[in-house]
């Protein structure tokens, strides 16, 4: 067989697992639906370059050259906010490399001990006891690791993010961990911006009616109707938004807790994270440390690929193409793992079936044979769960 | 990082992986980065336990440092707030500062008690967080006292 062995370097991000779309060389990292983030940023430049042709040359005249000059500062901190939400990493866990998978699944094997056979296993779960109260760490099947507390899966993103917040398709992004203040503070000066154009909008009209007459101002200024219309529905949605998330801090609670009642106070659970008085609630998740990323986009990693030199034949391989895909989340058939960084260390085989040709490794037996005990002791209605979970339909608050 | 490969080709000349052991987080104080300091029976015959707590306990300060929320983190969050955290593009956050002192105490660890010891511990910034990993490593002139040769003890445990 002729195949030339090729060495290129990679950025990581283009061999991360997960549905997100990188810009910007690793940069800048989404999700994959945009269409409604677009739809928010026409919104806002819209509205806002309307206020600023019509309304702010008026405004600066009659009454004050500061009306404009702090809404444009307002603006730019809602782009600023918006961008920076939508663009960062909310704290998405790398999933476990092979070796760490198959640590994690003796220790599971050790616990749970011995099923009989046509038994269905026990739920994979970890207790820890957080703050004097009990919490269950569940096992992603996805991610192939217990999840910490406050983590979740989103079935969106394909990505367990640390402190899951929510998937909001209006900044197209996750929100976690990493981005929940950027998030907070984009409503928050979202809603001053809408209060601010409306109020001054109002004025405009009301100033300009006196002089000329409420029909004739709004012929000169077409832009105030939408403005008008745009602020009052944004006005009602953003607003109480910001307030539920105010709530949300005070309590240092999530979305997805408060979905799915986590702390709801019956039997006797309560929040363990929370400091129990709002101002340290609030100035953790405000002012708390900024966390790094742990997800390393543009470091560079290597990445062997065989050309084969004789047409006809595809490259060989030692180890089965589907060696990657028949893991133990059958709801996630294209999942790849991430190349390793030290070749030499890794243990299992990367093969790309997404993007490149399998690559042979000679050097790599799959030493690691996650396919053939795993798919047995995976039970089918397990794997759901991870989805279950993450989508945000309230059914355990209901039950 | 880079240092780290280049302990890792010394020993790669000598040694082959055998083993690897994964110590979890600690979440006993909430969702603050701890790991737990239980020493794993595996290492019993390769280091001392005191030198192994040492250095847990030693990372886990580290980390409770970075997240430590006292008056600087309070101040550089709400000066970070009035710039539109704009001033993050060129100022290096403090968590960042503990990170890359962590990195260098790991290095040095590496090199002083751990690579002598055949063993390696990778940061855990490189695993998510999730675990401190430490490889263990064989001689390759050794016989039989290697556990499960260069394969993780997965396939063996089946």
């Amino acid at each position: 067989m002729s195949a030339v062995m090729m060495t290129r370097k990679v950025r990581k991000w283009e061999k991360l697992p997960g549905k997100n779309t990188f810009c910007c060389d690793g940069r800048v990292m989404m999700a994959r639906q945009k269409g409604v983030f677009y739809l928010t940023l026409f919104l806002i430049v819209g509205t806002c370059s309307l206020f600023f042709a019509f309304e702010c040359p008026y405004l600066a005249i009659h009454l004050s050259p500061a009306i404009p000059v702090f809404a444009i500062l307002l603006f730019f901190f809602v782009m600023a906010m918006l961008l920076r939400t939508s663009f960062s990493d909310p704290g998405v866990l790398p999933r476990a490399l092979p070796e760490e998978a198959t640590f994690i699944e003796m220790e599971i094997e050790a616990t749970n001990g011995n099923v009989p056979a046509g038994q269905r296993p026990p739920p994979r779960i970890r207790n820890v006891q957080i703050n004097g109260q009990i919490v269950k760490l569940k096992y992603c099947y996805t991610c192939k690791i217990f999840r910490p507390p406050r983590a979740s899966h989103c079935s969106i993103c394909d990505n367990c993010v640390d402190r899951f917040d929510h998937h909001c398709p209006w900044v197209g992004n996750c929100v976690g961990k990493r981005n929940y203040r950027y998030f907070y503070l984009f409503t928050l000066s979202l809603s001053l911006l809408t209060i601010y154009i409306f109020t001054f909008n109002i004025v405009h009209v009301v100033m300009r009616s006196v002089n000329s007459g409420f029909v004739k101002t709004l012929q000169d200024t077409p832009g105030t109707v939408l403005e008008v219309l745009v602020c009052f529905f944004t006005l009602w949605s953003v607003v109480g938004l910001t307030g539920f998330h105010t709530y949300l801090i005070s309590l240092n609670q999530t979305t997805n807790e408060d979905i799915k009642g986590s702390w709801s106070g019956k039997n006797r659970v309560q929040n363990p994270y929370s400091h129990k008085n709002i101002i340290n609630n609030c100035c953790e998740v405000l002012c708390g440390p900024a966390y790094p990323s742990v997800l390393d986009r543009r470091g560079l990693m290597r990445d062997d690929l065989s050309v084969p030199t004789s047409a006809a034949e595809p490259a060989t391989n030692s180890n089965p193409v589907p060696q990657t895909t028949k893991t133990t989340a059958p709801l996630i058939p294209n999942e790849h793992t991430p190349d390793d960084a030290k070749p030499s260390m890794a243990d299992a085989a990367i093969a790309h079936a997404e993007k490149r040709s399998p690559s042979p490794r000679e050097d790599k037996l799959p030493t690691l044979p996650k396919s053939s005990p795993t798919p047995t002791k995976v039970p089918p209605l397990a794997s759901p769960e991870t989805d279950a979970e993450a989508s945000i339909i309230a059914k355990d608050k209901a039950l | 990082m880079a240092t780290e490969f280049h302990n890792l080709q010394e020993l790669r000349h000598s040694a082959s992986l055998a083993n690897k052991v994964f110590l979890q987080r600690d979440y006993s104080d909430g969702t603050t980065c701890r790991f737990q300091t239980k020493f794993p029976s595996e290492l019993e015959s390769r280091i001392e336990r005191p030198l192994f707590e040492d250095t847990v306990k030693r990372l886990n300060t580290y980390y409770a440092e970075a997240e430590k929320m006292g008056g600087q983190s309070y101040l550089e969050g709400c000066l970070a707030c009035a710039t539109a955290y704009l001033i993050f593009l060129c100022m290096e956050t403090r968590y960042e500062k503990v990170l890359k002192k962590i990195g260098r105490y790991i290095q040095e660890q590496n090199e002083k008690i751990y690579a002598p010891r055949g063993l390696l511990i990778t940061d855990p910034i490189e695993r998510g967080m999730r675990v401190i990993e430490i490889s263990i490593y064989e001689d390759r002139g050794s016989s039989g006292s290697c556990s499960g040769s260069s394969s993780t003890s997965g396939s063996s445990a089946r």
